[in-house]
């Protein structure tokens, strides 16, 4: 029993981060009607925002020691955070705290990137075929990726949570567990509580107000809504850049789970899409519920008493769970007749 | 080649064998290039054919598979198997090869051409991305995972120790009377096959069966709607298709008798798109011309490392000379990536058909400069 | 760059003649290129004043920082075979037969390509390194299918092979290859190393829970810490396969919670390994207690640049290494002193195993007189020698792999810079993980000279 709710909460967790990134990806194929190859490199700079923030507070004053040598022969370096240096305890505590601070950074970041994004390339590709969208973005995605290799290496950099939420959280008590039953990192915990309110978020931006509404209407009918004078170009640049935000924010939030490297945007990449489609092309809540079900599934297909059963099962699930649904649901869970379909 | 337009058969045999000439004599232009050793020529040879069967689905009717890499992944591992069962003639691995990725390309082309669009992508994608997990880990015992499979001393090869050429000194290769593929026999055995791929890619262009491809492409619906069921030529060509990349993986076995899981790999998928998009998706040369230009870039590009930089610029001042190594030094070696990367852009950006689109405009600008005027014959097709 | 053809494995051209008979002889002409006639001795043998080395490493992928740093080694490898800069190991290698003037009196010049980590791409960069560039030898990667397949590659050309960073015991036992050779340690000697730590620190009574990449080097590794940590009279729980790159191993780690287990083993390496042990921490394995006992996570496997990239989530942790920058023998000093000037920073066990390999082979041809390969394996087997960082080494002519010391290492409790991130624990003899060939199986076979 522990076992399973363990792996409903690891489900719900990895869910979290699919439907998050899936999100931003429908977004820009509901609306904008283009295949975004260049949405994992979004994420993996949001994940980077994450990692040059903490490079940047944790800026340090070098001060050389000439007396003492290093092995390799130069002189012995002391490092010094400068932040530490000059506030003091709250130096020290924006330090520790540089992950989710690093949000305030990654949101204008993010935001300009989609912006230029945008305008500076997807716009000429509206009217361009899918297979030319696909071609183009995923050159992007390479020039961002190898530009953040030259610039940070390949290595993982870690990025490590607030000290106060560094451990795991006995869950399990608070549902009459005994204690150490079901343990769960607080930050995952966290990192779950915060894409279910991004999620909520996109919707309630979406339903709620009238930018959303047009948004909307410019997913069902683009051609209409045009027709009553709204520019809707207009509304689609900003659509992208909020897109842009959600796969930065989904990354930035991820460090501290998964040390970000360069590659990480092309591992989530085939993923996502996968996600997307099970979802239904240009379904926002298709993509939350596939994001979820395919998390679960995968846990569960993870244990040690599925995989005797069938062995490598958690190397296909996803892509076995992928076929089965297509072809017993044509478009998807909730998707649109019509949509990407040639 | 590309200034022949009119698609007449004799149109089409002047191109064929300029092609031909273009093809065999490879070992001598590509000499300047630096790209004129066995194994590229090889490579150009075999991720050509693997293009231009990609083509055929692709580029006539408009689906769009990320899964083809694992036709090409059960072509090697089907002619490894081959070479290990049977023995080390090449013929017979090929043909199995053949068999086989059809046969594989026909179960999963009956499945995902159920769906069209995106739908069809991401099943193909699935599929491969199956076999490739798979490959890599539990069908071990099969595939030889990571490490790559293998043709062994020890293994039975009955039609070689039939003929009493059983025991080998030395390693293995894969051998047609007496040739060892390797080298430049190696190189002419995949030319050959690259043309009868080209001529019968050719012969299906031309054909009514090719034609009907076409039409799957501008309107399946309409067609549906006559009457006709599309879906029966759509999976031939699928799996005319498949058969191509079971070709051209059974020929990477023969020139280098090793299987590797990593060439089931969605990268490997998505490698053959973008060879076919940067040549020119539809058109006959243009993938064969974007397979040469990716793998010319992933084997010379990356070979550059400071050394060589500095030999090249060599003639610069000092001071110039850094800043120019530094600066290029981000797109070659380990910076080929970005080199790729921005030439994807720049080419879908600029000539979105593809090389052979721009080579057309190039051709159309000059004779139009010529008769001071006339019809602008390589005016862009509407892509799609 | 105008790059005339090189003479190639037994297909040899003699300049545009041969070529342009082979043209007009069209198909009829591979018969002409077997012909052994104009063959030289072996293949590629260097006419100029220069001999070419080709190394072959990651320079895209996950590996590529590691890469970066066996090509950093390479170069300054050959500065030091041309007598240039401090010479590093070269003044503590012991027996030396090089003079400092480059190898047998040729200048040493290199050609680079990039392994892709992987088999298809490092055969293709080793061949263009063979046929185009005329490389006498091949060194580097930074994975074990990636050397395996370059080593059966370069048996097959007729060049020799001498492996970077591998660590499978396949590489010198199931797949050894006469023309291939191994300075790395591998798993076995991991876990035989690895063991008496391990009792020492935990006891003998553990109930051991492995999670292991799901390919051939994963599998290897998980059966070498198996038998060492049952022979200790621990118990193994369970071996659960995890996907390569599965970047979450969230789902892997919570059966390890409840399972009963009380020490956590990751045979995961890369990317892999960083991911699994971040993950393991945050789940509190590190502060866990079962029955009484404190839990432990140990990697058998570590390296500095994983090391950095799982942060301070290595502090404590014990694993292996094959060598490590503060190793204070004279051999060790001179090359981080050298590697420091050069680049200001101390070099990685990849650096540290492809330095020695580039010294290793050059040092043979001196020997043995000659760049013929056969004549190199014949000198580099049974090789025995000092100075070189890990104490009195074997290269053992049955199946080509050094013997020597094995480092123990923990995770830095208190790193004093972003460098010091493992600390020795142990500097294992070398009779403690020394083994019978016999037990891996495999062949040599027959050196290639390559014509």
């Amino acid at each position: 029993m522990d076992a399973i709710l363990l792996q409903i909460l690891n489900g719900l967790d990895k869910g979290g981060a699919y439907a998050l990134i899936a999100l931003g990806l429908t977004l820009v194929f509901g609306t904008l009607g283009v295949v975004n190859f260049a949405h994992g490199a979004l994420f993996m700079l949001g994940a980077f925002c994450a990692v040059s923030f903490n490079q940047l507070i944790g800026l340090e004053k070098v001060t050389v020691d000439p007396t003492q040598m290093t092995p390799w022969g130069t002189p012995l370096e002391i490092r010094v955070p400068m932040i530490e240096d000059w506030l003091g305890a709250t130096g020290t505590f924006i330090l520790d705290y540089s992950v989710p601070f690093s949000i305030l950074m990654a949101i204008p970041v993010m935001i300009i990137v989609g912006l230029i994004m945008e305008r500076g390339l997807i716009q000429f590709f509206y009217r361009r075929t899918h297979a030319e969208q696909i071609l183009v973005t995923f050159g992007l995605a390479i020039v961002l990726q190898e530009l953040i290799k030259t610039w940070f290496g390949a290595n993982p950099i870690p990025q490590v949570p607030p000290d106060t939420v560094r451990g795991a959280a006995d869950v399990g008590t608070l549902i009459g567990f005994e204690a150490g039953q079901i343990v769960y990192p607080y930050w995952r915990l966290i990192y779950f509580l915060f894409s279910a309110l991004i999620i909520g978020g996109v919707f309630a931006f979406l339903q709620l107000t009238t930018f959303g509404m047009v948004v909307r209407a410019g997913m069902a009918d683009r051609e209409t809504v045009g027709l009553f004078g709204i520019d809707i170009e207009r509304r689609f640049t900003i659509v992208f850049g909020l897109a842009a935000v959600v796969a930065g924010l989904a990354g930035v939030m991820y460090t501290p789970i998964l040390p970000p490297d360069y590659h990480m945007g092309m591992d989530f990449l085939v993923l996502s899409f996968v996600v997307v489609v099970v979802g239904g092309m240009g379904s926002l809540p298709g993509a939350v519920a596939a994001g979820f079900l395919l998390g679960v599934l995968q846990s569960f297909a993870s244990m040690t008493e599925v995989k005797s059963v069938l062995p490598g099962i958690d190397q296909i699930i996803i892509y076995l769970v992928a076929v089965i649904i297509l072809l017993v649901r044509p478009r998807g869970l909730m998707g649109r007749k019509g949509v990407m379909e040639s | 080649m590309t200034a022949i337009k009119r698609e007449t058969a004799r149109g089409d045999l002047v191109r064929f064998a300029a092609f031909t000439v273009v093809i065999l004599t490879m070992p001598l232009w590509l000499v300047p290039f630096g790209a004129a050793y066995p194994d590229l020529m090889q490579k150009f040879a075999i991720y050509g054919l693997f293009a231009i069967g990609f083509n055929i689905l692709f580029g006539l009717t408009g689906y769009l598979s990320f899964g083809h890499a694992a036709f090409l992944g059960v072509g090697s591992y089907t002619a490894v198997w081959s070479f290990k069962l049977l023995g080390m003639n090449p013929l017979p691995a090929i043909g199995l090869a053949i068999l086989l990725a059809g046969a594989f390309a026909w179960v999963i082309g009956f499945v995902s051409l159920r769906r069209t669009g995106i739908y069809f992508s991401i099943l193909t994608l699935a599929f491969a991305q199956m076999s490739y997990n798979l490959a890599y880990s539990v069908l071990t015992p099969i595939t030889n995972g990571e490490t790559g499979l293998r043709v062994l001393n020890s293994d039975p090869r009955v039609l070689d120790h039939m003929i009493g050429a059983g025991e080998v000194e030395g390693s293995l290769v894969a051998t047609l009377f007496g040739v060892e593929m390797n080298g430049l026999p190696g190189f002419y055995f995949c030319a050959v096959w690259l043309l009868i791929g080209m001529f019968v890619s050719f012969k299906i262009f031309r054909s009514p069966f090719g034609l009907m491809l076409q039409a799957i492409k501008s309107n399946q619906n309409r067609l549906n709607y006559t009457g006709i069921n599309t879906r029966p030529y759509a999976l031939t060509a699928f799996v005319i298709s498949g058969m191509y990349a079971g070709l051209a993986g059974a020929l990477l076995c023969v020139t280098d008798p090793l299987a590797g899981a990593e060439r089931m790999q969605w990268t490997a998928s998505g490698e053959v798109v973008l060879m076919t998009i940067l040549g020119g998706a539809g058109t006959l040369l243009g993938p064969m011309l974007g397979a040469g230009i990716i793998k010319y870039s992933e084997n010379i590009f990356s070979a550059f490392n400071e050394q060589t930089l500095h030999q090249i610029f060599g003639v610069l001042p000092d001071g110039v000379e850094g800043a120019v190594v530094s600066v290029a030094g981000l797109f070659v070696g380990e910076g080929w990536h970005l080199t790729l990367g921005l030439l994807f852009m720049l080419i879908v950006i600029f000539l979105p058909g593809g090389l052979i689109e721009g080579g057309r405009r190039i051709a159309g600008a000059l004779s139009r400069s010529r008769k001071g005027g006339g019809i602008d014959h390589a005016h862009p097709q509407a892509a799609e | 760059m105008v790059d005339l053809m090189t003479p190639s494995r037994r297909g040899v051209l003699k300049g545009g003649v041969a070529l342009g008979a082979g043209l007009t002889a069209g198909l009829a002409a591979p018969t002409v290129f077997s012909s052994k006639a104009w063959a030289a001795d072996y293949l590629n043998a260097p006419t100029g004043d220069t001999v070419t080395f080709g190394f072959n490493v990651p320079q895209t992928g996950a590996y590529a920082d590691e890469g970066a740093d066996e090509l950093r080694a390479y170069q300054l490898a050959v500065k030091h075979l041309n007598g240039e800069g401090d010479g590093g190991m070269l003044n503590t290698m012991k027996p030396l037969t090089l003079k400092g003037n480059g190898v047998l009196g040729k200048k040493v010049a290199f050609v680079t390509g990039d392994t892709q980590t992987k088999s298809d791409a490092a055969r293709a960069s080793a061949k263009r390194m063979i046929e185009k560039d005329g490389a006498i030898m091949i060194t580097g990667g930074s994975s074990s299918g990636v050397a395996i397949a370059v080593q059966s590659l370069c048996q097959e050309a007729g060049v020799v092979f001498m492996a970077g960073l591998t660590h499978s015991n396949d590489t010198t036992g199931k797949d050894k290859r006469r023309n291939g050779f191994r300075h790395f340690f591998n798993a076995y000697m991991s876990g035989a190393a690895l063991a008496p730590v391990l009792k020492d620190n935990y006891g003998t009574d553990r109930k051991a829970y492995h999670l292991t990449a799901d390919y051939t080097w994963g599998w290897t590794q998980e059966e070498s810490i198996k038998n060492s940590t049952e022979a200790l009279g621990w118990e193994t729980v369970s071996a659960v396969r995890t996907p390569l790159g599965a970047g979450d191993f969230s789902q892997y780690i919570t059966p390890v919670l409840n399972s009963g287990a009380d020490v956590l083993i990751l045979n995961h390496y890369g990317k892999d390994m960083v991911n699994s042990l971040t993950q393991a921490v945050q789940f509190g394995l590190r502060d866990k207690q079962v029955g009484g006992k404190d839990f432990a996570v140990v990697v058998p496997l570590y390296s500095r640049l994983m090391a950095q990239g799982a942060g301070e989530n290595v502090k404590g942790i014990l694993g292996t290494t094959n060598w490590h920058w503060s190793l204070q023998d004279e051999g060790s000093k001179a090359f981080v002193k050298s590697f420091g000037e050069e680049y200001g920073f101390p070099p990685s066990q990849a650096a540290h195993t492809c330095y020695v390999q580039a010294l290793l082979y050059a040092d043979a041809c001196e020997r043995a007189g000659t760049f013929m390969p056969c004549g190199v394996v014949e000198a580099l087997e049974g090789f025995e020698f000092d100075g070189m960082g890990n104490g009195p080494t074997l290269y053992r002519a049955e199946d080509h792999q050094c013997f020597k010391q094995v480092l123990v290492v923990k995770g830095n409790e208190n790193p004093t810079s972003q460098f010091d991130l493992l600390e020795v624990v142990q500097e294992v003899p070398v009779d403690q993980v020394t083994y019978d060939p016999a037990i891996f199986g495999g062949e040599l076979g027959e050196c290639n000279n390559g014509v």
